[in-house]
């Protein structure tokens, strides 16, 4: 059994706000519902099965179905942070192929920036477990725990300051031509290395902006999308993995992509060298340079040359990554950029990418997530994505 | 540079009342299986490595080196939190105090130090030898 080609994306929204201060979350979650399924030409009642994650208002899916007034026979709370809604769409691809549902609603929404969430420097505890007392007292935050992972790149590979920094720079290359973006300036390196310490060695520009909004994905079978005035965006393959701090013996130096990307990539029957466009989670530079990493785009421990010079910004380099100017400069909404990543990947595949950024004939694209903290415990989720 | 940031104090739950019971003591504990024979951290009752039961505790030696850190700047209290692998091969979350917070490195040998939380027992951090 595979996924490959059983299902496809037909609908995907990014909601313009950056700070929703009128509005509830329950209400941006409908609002791109509303998006996704006006890009796709489909309505409510055609949507047979919906996906949020465990951060969506309410328990589980339910108040978020009935806020909105769906219909399903078929629902998916999985979470696994930020990287919940590239999860989902994999396992929409499944319930599509086993016949559980036809049209599939991803959504994503909140308002951090509008609460005045201190995102990356304030403590945050996900339920009272029994690992929180070796933690919590000892002040892990957001910055602290991608920071000590950095730290050990660095140390064990000897990545720089500066090779990190090119991967902001690249993203405000892409982020001047999105006119939604939260930080539309191009930076430049020394932009980078010089602006604030937050949390050693990641400074205030290796980190990613604090916004509002959100997302939504339609995921649909072909004979479905086909009959719809989109370009078939198709589903290949899907891979998902928990990493955790196996059991003291910690290794911050790779993340849970090294087994969710080869099963994302075997699903497809490709390899990372025919990817022409990758959207990659970019909580942070680090998280950017682990994963490329461990998806295979270059070896352990050579992201920092393989980032350095350009090499992600579309139309210069080698492989173009995040051409809406990412989490780092355009949105990283309900401090959760795995929606995001997967719609970037379809713009590109469609060719509606801003044409500044538009990758030629992008036929084949990557998006892939991460969430939690890549320094305790995180998910990752890996979907590539085929233009037919 | 002495700890001026208050502690929050970590929950007891019967699983690993042992060792808040000996990091009141100034004593450092991890779990062990007997059956794999491999240590873990943080402590359960049932091991992580092959999933037996049959797991006791044991007093670490209280030394180690620094396997990654960061300082957290941006905060009213700035402070180093940390991996440390214990001689006895485990990695655990810490914190490295009573140390110049720039003069800290990857590598380090380190000891454990017990620091008060603010209603509960201590928790073991750690300073450079």
């Amino acid at each position: 059994m595979s996924i490959k080609g059983k299902a496809c994306i037909a609908g995907v929204f990014e909601h313009p706000t950056r700070e929703a201060r009128d509005k509830s979350v329950m209400q941006l979650h409908a609002e791109v519902a509303k998006g996704a399924l006006e890009d796709a030409g489909l309505s409510m009642r055609d949507v047979d099965g919906y996906f949020c994650a465990g951060d969506a208002p309410g328990l589980g899916a339910i108040n978020m179905v009935d806020y909105m007034g769906l219909r399903v026979r078929h629902v998916d709370s999985t979470e696994t942070g930020g990287s919940s809604y590239v999860v989902h769409v994999g396992h929409a691809a499944e319930a599509i192929a086993m016949g559980k549902c036809n049209v599939a609603l991803i959504t994503l929404a909140g308002r951090p920036k509008a609460e005045g969430m201190a995102t990356g420097t304030a403590p945050r505890v996900f339920g009272n477990t029994a690992d929180m007392p070796f933690e919590f007292p000892y002040g892990p935050v957001t910055t602290n725990m991608y920071g000590m992972a950095a730290m050990r790149h660095m140390y064990q590979y000897g990545t720089t300051s500066e090779q990190l920094a090119w991967i902001r720079v690249a993203f405000s290359h892409h982020a001047q031509h999105n006119p939604n973006a939260v930080m539309r300036d191009v930076v430049t390196v020394e932009d980078v290395v010089n602006s604030p310490m937050i949390a050693d060695p990641l400074h205030r520009l290796d980190c990613c902006v604090i916004s509002d909004g959100g997302g939504a994905i339609i995921v649909t079978r072909p004979e479905i999308a086909k009959s719809l005035k989109r370009p078939l965006v198709k589903v290949m393959g899907a891979g998902e993995s928990p990493k955790g701090q196996m059991g003291g013996k910690v290794d911050l130096t790779y993340t849970g992509a090294v087994w969710s990307g080869p099963a994302a990539f075997a699903e497809a029957g490709v390899k990372p060298s025919d990817i022409q466009y990758a959207s990659i989670y970019d909580s942070f530079t680090i998280t950017v340079l682990m994963q490329l990493e461990d998806l295979g785009f270059c070896e352990k421990g050579q992201g920092g040359k393989f980032v350095a010079d350009g090499n992600l910004i579309s139309g210069v380099g080698k492989l173009p990554v995040n051409t809406d100017g990412g989490g780092l400069c355009n949105n990283h909404p309900q401090n959760r950029g795995g929606l995001t990543k997967v719609v970037e990947a379809v713009r590109q595949l469609r060719g509606e990418a801003h044409p500044a950024v538009q990758v030629r004939d992008c036929k084949l694209a990557l998006a892939h997530g991460t969430g939690g903290s890549i320094g305790t415990r995180h998910g990752s989720g890996t979907v590539i994505l085929e233009r037919e | 540079m002495t700890q001026e940031r208050k502690l929050a104090a970590p929950a007891v739950y019967p699983e690993t009342e042992v060792y808040w019971q000996a990091a009141a003591k100034g004593k450092l504990m991890v779990k062990r299986c007997r059956d794999c024979g491999e240590y873990h951290h943080y402590p359960r009752s049932i091991c992580p490595h092959c999933f037996s039961d049959n797991t006791e505790w044991c007093e670490a030696r209280g030394t180690g080196t620094i396997y990654t850190y960061s300082v957290l700047w941006r905060t009213p209290v700035p402070y180093a939190i940390a991996y440390v692998t214990l001689d006895e091969g485990v990695s655990m979350m810490t914190n490295i105090v009573d140390c110049d917070l720039k003069g800290i490195r990857i590598g380090q040998k380190v000891r454990v130090t017990f620091k008060p939380t603010d209603g509960g027992p201590p928790m073991p951090m750690f300073t450079p030898d």
